[in-house]
């Protein structure tokens, strides 16, 4: 799970790393507010909304009064916001942060991250802040440092100097930046986050270091352990049909082809997408209704996929395992009937009691394709959606 | 032949009282595995499907001689649960539940590697050596006794490729459910080990997917020098740019995570490659006969 800058910051900040002092506006009057009980005579208004690249797109303006204050939010709030990582649409800005001006010396980027394969924690920094770290690690990778945690270990303050001289800050700097990545790194353990990154974090005129934004990402699996995170879950973030899957219980992703795709398990939903894109049909969404697919669990697929106008054909891959095929037919054919299915199916059911399950998808009165294997599954996809052209 | 589990291997499920946990033991001893006890705190001293419950792993070790463990708790509860088999000195845990937080996967992976005990999972159908030993939930009938042994990061998908090699005539030696878990037990490349080692097994299937850089690790181990056959799938060759991946870790490791590079790495190494899923089965059929 994701979250805002801002509350990426008040959570920081709660955990001893200096952020600039500011607040959250949702209105220009709101914004003008917070800049009023503010100090010093510069401001930044900030676009907040889940995704990099605010700036380029118009979301971050830096103000020298109150007016420009309000002009920067009247125009940053309603926008929609286009960024490299929002699609071509772009983002609704519902809500803006208002903080002081910082006086920037020089920009650096640090990171609490999960290492994958070395399964621990680790610590990055690089002198090249305030760029898309990504392109740092393929220009100059040699600017990039981490160090990896041992588990059950703390981060020690050794580790934090190598990364911290290596990006060429003062011994006074230094020993401010080992305490805030020890604290990111107990932020981390504490409230499970996968990725905690600082970009930029800056040094200021007077030498002192300040978080200028923050992302944060959240393991979804310790939400439950972590109440007051999961509170910080903004709905407008995520697309309202991927929303209403979420509450079904079902993991969908939607896409822009046309062909609905419901599959049980997500490598088999992903392997059935490619092969619906490589019979030259383009998929409409990814969903996994889960290894043990049931009835249920299919009607609320059709509820989902239907509600995307763009589906013009469904296919329907399901690899019944240990639950029999002649149960699931008749729930595919239980569901279709309940909603009144009006765009082609293609059905490919696999595992126990196959042929009772296809005798009775074939014998529903329904108009099913039955696919015998993946392959053919993809092919007939094809096929109907060519003879509707 | 087979690799980690066979005839002999006696297995505890961590569990067992549980609805799913009962569901499994019954389709796995139905099958013809060796399910020697259960673990359920509390309800030490019954018994269920024949099989005897004890409070502790450790107990149930002393008392029946358990050899791999198998993991059917609640999320929360399973990263303890794995660390009690490994202190009660089993030599393999088998994980099944799903949604464990990444941040107890890291301890628990350390403990057990401490003690030397491997792990399969979590999220993950578990380990079948068919004809012998079927510890998870996969389906049992889809295997086959043979000689081609596999490994993968995805459930279903496997019992779709599993189901491929069986239809075309191809049994196999053991099949072995990974999980797509950030953190995880066994991975490729420990097992290519297991199985280069293995007289019985004669060909090794890898189905991977999108994320993490375990497809290129397990294309340097078989470009380094493989003596069997290797064959590569990696699902997710048209996804769009991931949504929910964290590019920091990903410079570590030096990946991306993409399916292009992964199965460009795999033909780099040798691995002979299936891009279209349907034709899995009949590809390895036709290159090993």
């Amino acid at each position: 799970m994701n979250v805002h800058e801002y509350q990426a910051k008040e959570l920081m900040a709660q955990f001893g790393v200096p952020v600039p002092k500011g607040g959250l506006a949702q209105t220009t009057e709101e914004a003008v507010d917070v800049a009023r009980g503010l100090s010093g005579d510069v401001f930044v208004v900030k676009a907040q909304i889940h995704a990099g690249g605010r700036g380029k797109g118009g979301g971050v303006k830096v103000c020298r009064n109150l007016d420009e204050v309000k002009d920067a939010a009247a125009s940053i709030l309603g926008m929609h916001l286009v960024t490299h990582q929002t699609g071509p649409d772009g983002k609704l800005v519902h809500k803006v942060w208002v903080e002081e001006g910082t006086d920037i010396a020089r920009e650096l980027y640090v990171a609490v991250v999960l290492d994958r394969g070395a399964e621990r924690l680790a610590v990055m920094a690089s002198p090249s802040g305030g760029m898309d770290i990504e392109k740092v690690a393929e220009e100059t990778p040699e600017l990039i440092f981490f160090s990896r945690m041992e588990p059950g270990q703390p981060l020690w303050d050794f580790q934090c100097r190598q990364l911290l001289f290596g990006c060429g800050l003062d011994a006074g700097q230094v020993r401010q930046g080992t305490k805030m990545l020890q604290a990111l790194v107990t932020m981390a353990m504490a409230k499970d986050a996968t990725l905690v990154e600082i970009n930029p974090l800056a040094v200021t005129g007077e030498g002192n270091l300040i978080a200028l934004d923050g992302k944060i990402n959240f393991d979804d699996s310790a939400l439950r352990r972590n109440p007051d995170i999961a509170a910080l879950k903004d709905p407008t973030e995520t697309d309202p049909l991927e929303l209403q899957a979420t509450e079904l219980g079902l993991n969908y992703i939607r896409l822009d082809g046309n062909v609905g795709t419901m599959v049980n398990g997500a490598g088999l939903a992903m392997a059935t997408m490619d092969v619906v894109n490589m019979a030259g049909a383009r998929a409409a969404n990814f969903l996994d209704v889960g290894g043990g697919a049931n009835e249920e669990m299919i009607g609320k697929g059709f509820e989902i996929i239907l509600t995307d106008p763009n589906v013009q054909a469904i296919l329907i891959n399901i690899f019944g395992g240990i639950l029999r095929c002649d149960v699931l037919a008749g729930g595919v054919v239980a569901a279709a009937k309940k909603i009144d299915l009006n765009v082609p199916l293609v059905v490919r059911l696999e595992g126990t009691n196959v042929a009772e399950g296809r005798k009775i998808l074939e014998e529903s009165g329904l108009a099913f394709e039955v696919a015998a294997s993946m392959s053919e599954a993809a092919a007939k996809v094809a096929a109907v959606l060519g003879g509707q052209k | 032949m087979s690799i980690l589990v066979n005839k002999d291997t006696r297995v505890v499920v961590q569990g067992l009282t549980g609805k799913e946990g009962m569901f499994h033991a019954e389709q796995m001893i139905a099958y013809g595995t060796n399910v020697v006890a259960g673990v359920t705190p509390g309800k030490g001293g019954q018994s269920v499907l024949g099989v005897p419950v004890f409070n502790t792993v450790s107990e149930a070790v002393k008392q029946t001689g358990a050899n791999v463990s198998l993991v059917f708790v609640p999320a929360a509860f399973a990263a303890d649960s794995a660390c009690e088999a490994a202190d009660a000195g089993v030599d393999l845990v088998v994980v099944i539940s799903e949604h464990i937080p990444v941040m107890d996967m890291i301890r628990a992976k350390a403990f057990l590697n401490a003690r030397g005990v491997k792990m399969v999972g979590p999220n993950c159908p578990g380990i079948i050596t068919p004809g012998e030993c079927k510890i998870g939930i996969q389906p049992g009938y889809i295997h086959k006794p043979g000689t081609v042994g596999l490994v993968s990061r995805s459930g279903t998908l496997t019992y779709e490729v599993v189901h491929q090699l069986t239809s075309a005539g191809l049994g196999q030696s053991t099949c072995i459910g990974i999980g797509g878990d950030p953190i995880i037990g066994l991975n490729f490349v420990q097992l290519l080990e297991l199985f280069r080692n293995d007289p019985g097994t004669e060909a090794v299937c890898l189905i991977g997917e999108i994320g993490g850089d375990a497809e290129e690790k397990a294309a340097a181990v078989v470009a380094a020098g493989y003596p069997k056959p290797v064959f590569g799938f990696v699902a997710g060759l048209t996804a769009p740019p991931g949504k929910r991946m964290g590019h920091a870790g990903a410079i570590i490791s030096g990946s991306k995570g993409r399916a292009q590079d992964k199965l460009a790495a795999m033909e780099a190494a040798g691995i002979t490659v299936v891009r279209a899923l349907g034709e899995f089965g009949a590809t390895v059929a036709k290159t090993l006969k």
